[in-house]
């Protein structure tokens, strides 16, 4: 039985985190670009994974890595998602070219 | 047997296919909402990847703290902003078609010289069993410093979000 | 013999793979031992819950003092096969404003999480269709899925009801869910595992969790939880029928509805059987009975205990539902966790003292941090 080679993984992450980058340049909506950057997250924890799985002496760090990369996405959402609530309560909108002023 | 192997490998790109599908669907669809529906199902889909890289655990966590916690937030936020996230919006702004450009671009680079690139496979760590317990084992040995730093980022993060959050000045 | 009818079914299913086995490969076998664990969970979930609707509402009967079913059979024991034709047969309307693909697509995966979440339950012994080496995180992770497929249905129907109902659900599935597994985290912390089945052998020979100090009260507050979980009384606020006609299942009728109804009572019977191998010894019970038949006593009045407080019990107001968990559960499943660590730590009567002090200090701080504050008598100086 062989494995599934690295090059598969790898690229299935490439394409991911091109697709989440591509929500996060075109979408005008903030919650789409917090799906976006998840996305892009997610394609990364696939790298890491797949990298200290494949490559790394240590098989381990990579899953540690991945777990505080989950908590700091979780971190990223409720901050996020406080300030977009903030931005909706104050401004009525959530797009994201009409937060163009720094203070009011 | 030789034939299950076969269909675990063939179970690993249809996971990747939908996987991909499901994320083209969350950057173009109009509805906010599919958007997330189609999200979680990606989500899952790189669950699934875990497990053919045999990290059960983290496909657990990605279940639990990803579809669990982040989803349902962002859902909530959807829902709570959802007079301004109905069709009559445009939900994509005019930078769509340099975007794509680039990255094609980018991804045509990446692939060529990732088949340039000679990985050494590393097949003792590509045997090695690594279970919870010895997860939590180098959690708390080696990598205790940057657990401390999380938790503390984590604090610093609900501490933030109740203060945004609240409406009364 | 005791031996034979403890491990009948297991045996059974040797039995049959050993017969498949002289005709087929054995890539096919592997597939079908896997395949029959499948069917038999995918044949007896809904059995189970037709019949909990029957009891359910018998049980209630006798406590409301009436009969309950009795016409369909004998003792009603039809009336669950009458009520699935009459759910069949009927029509099944979809909102006109309705978003189509989600309102019928949120039935179906509510259905899925419960029976998911049953693979990994231990029936009894070498009774597990998977014994995955993280398997109680596997419960905790899949049973999240209710609550999208909830709010998925609620959304999707477009109706005010609906949408009241399913913020409801959200709101208290996500508060409740933090508890739910902290006071899970205890059981992990002794056991050093997450599977459900070591989690059941650590507990054989009447070391049952619940007996412990710590145990006893995680189980408690892990019950508590689990009555939350699925939204059943007194913790209904999501289809409180007096309050928002029926909540995110409003819009629903026919095999739809039931669907709703099916994953709440496989969900039910999912949160008692969890809570029995956490902290009731799973399968463990005296051997004169096989294995499985004590797991089943025990699921059994657990879920007798969820309709007696469907029978007793109103409703729980939103700010006294979320100030349960958030000011009573979450403190004191933290300190469980203390508590849980001092008794795996000390020897035997020291821990016994250790634990008695631990939760008696973390009751009695949560008793006074959450005392009624009642404003002091006015004195009325000038009237009378």
């Amino acid at each position: 039985m062989t494995p599934i080679p690295l090059n598969h993984f790898v690229i299935f992450s490439l394409f991911l985190f091109s697709i989440g980058l591509y929500g996060t340049l075109t979408r005008r909506n903030v919650i789409g670009i917090l799906m976006g950057i998840e996305l892009m997250l997610n394609a990364a924890n696939i790298n890491l994974i797949a990298f200290s799985r494949y490559i790394s002496p240590n098989p381990e760090t990579g899953q540690i890595f991945v777990i505080f990369v989950i908590v700091l996405a979780a971190c990223a959402a409720a901050v996020g998602l406080a300030i977009v609530l903030a931005m909706y309560q104050n401004r009525k909108t959530v797009q994201a070219e009409d937060i163009h002023i720094l203070k009011w | 047997m030789e034939i299950l192997y076969f269909f675990a490998k063939t179970g690993f790109y249809a996971t990747a296919l939908v996987t991909l599908a499901a994320a083209i669907l969350v950057v173009t669809l109009r509805n906010l909402f599919h958007c997330a529906l189609a999200l979680i199902l990606s989500l899952l889909g790189v669950a699934v990847t875990y497990l053919y890289l045999k990290a059960e655990f983290l496909a657990i966590i990605q279940i639990l703290l990803y579809i669990g916690a982040i989803m349902t937030l962002l859902i909530f936020a959807i829902m709570l902003t959802h007079r301004l996230t109905d069709r009559s919006v445009s939900q994509t702004n005019r930078q769509s078609l340099p975007a794509f450009a680039l990255l094609a671009v980018f991804n045509i680079f990446f692939i060529a010289s990732l088949a340039a690139v000679p990985w050494k496979i590393n097949s003792a760590s590509l045997a090695a069993k690594i279970d919870t317990q010895a997860l939590g084992a180098f959690l708390m040995g080696p990598y205790v410093f940057p657990f401390e730093i999380i938790s503390i980022v984590l604090i610093i993060a609900l501490v933030g979000a109740v203060i945004l959050g609240r409406t009364d000045q | 013999m005791a031996e034979t009818i403890d491990q009948i079914f297991v045996l059974a299913k040797d039995r049959f793979l050993d017969l498949l086995g002289i005709v087929l490969p054995d890539w096919i076998i592997l597939l079908v031992r896997i395949l029959i664990s499948i069917a038999v969970l995918l044949a007896v979930a809904p059995v189970v819950m037709m019949y909990m609707t029957w009891l359910e509402r018998k049980v209630l009967g006798r406590i409301q003092n009436r009969y309950g079913p009795n016409r369909v059979g004998i003792f009603g024991l039809l009336q669950p096969i009458a009520d699935g034709i009459k759910m069949l047969t009927k029509e099944d309307i979809v909102p006109k404003n309705a978003d189509q693909v989600i309102h019928f697509l949120a039935p179906v995966v509510i259905v899925i999480a419960p029976l998911l979440v049953l693979a990994v339950l231990p029936f009894g012994r070498n009774m597990i269709a998977a014994d995955l080496n993280v398997g109680l995180l596997f419960f905790l992770g899949v049973s999240t899925f209710g609550v999208i497929a909830l709010f998925m249905g609620s959304w999707a129907s477009r109706n005010k009801y609906s949408l009241l109902g399913g913020m409801r659900a959200f709101a208290q599935m996500i508060s409740y869910e933090i508890p739910m597994v902290l006071s899970v985290v205890p059981v992990i912390l002794v056991t050093s595992s997450l599977s459900t089945a070591a989690i059941v052998e650590a507990q054989l020979g009447w070391k049952w969790f619940i007996f412990t100090p710590w145990g006893g009260f995680a189980a408690l507050v892990f019950f508590l939880c689990g009555v939350a979980e699925v939204n059943r009384t007194p913790f209904d606020l999501p289809e409180a029928e007096s309050e928002i006609v029926a909540g995110f299942h409003t819009e629903y009728s026919g095999m739809k509805f039931a669907l709703f109804y099916m994953a709440e009572f496989i969900s039910t019977f999912a949160i008692s059987g969890l809570a029995v191998t956490l902290f009731l010894g799973g399968w463990d019970g005296p051997a004169f009975l096989p294995s499985w038949f004590w797991f089943g006593l025990k699921t059994f009045i657990l879920i007798l205990i969820m309709i007696w407080f469907r029978g007793t019990l109103p409703r729980f107001r939103v700010d006294q539902l979320m100030g349960f968990a958030w000011k009573v559960f979450l403190p004191f499943t933290l300190a469980n966790i203390f508590i849980a660590a001092l008794w795996a730590l000390l020897p035997y009567p020291k821990n016994f003292i250790a634990d008695t002090i631990g939760i008696t200090v973390i009751l009695t701080l949560l008793q006074i941090f959450n005392r009624k504050e009642t404003p002091k008598k006015r004195k009325y100086l000038y009237a009378n």
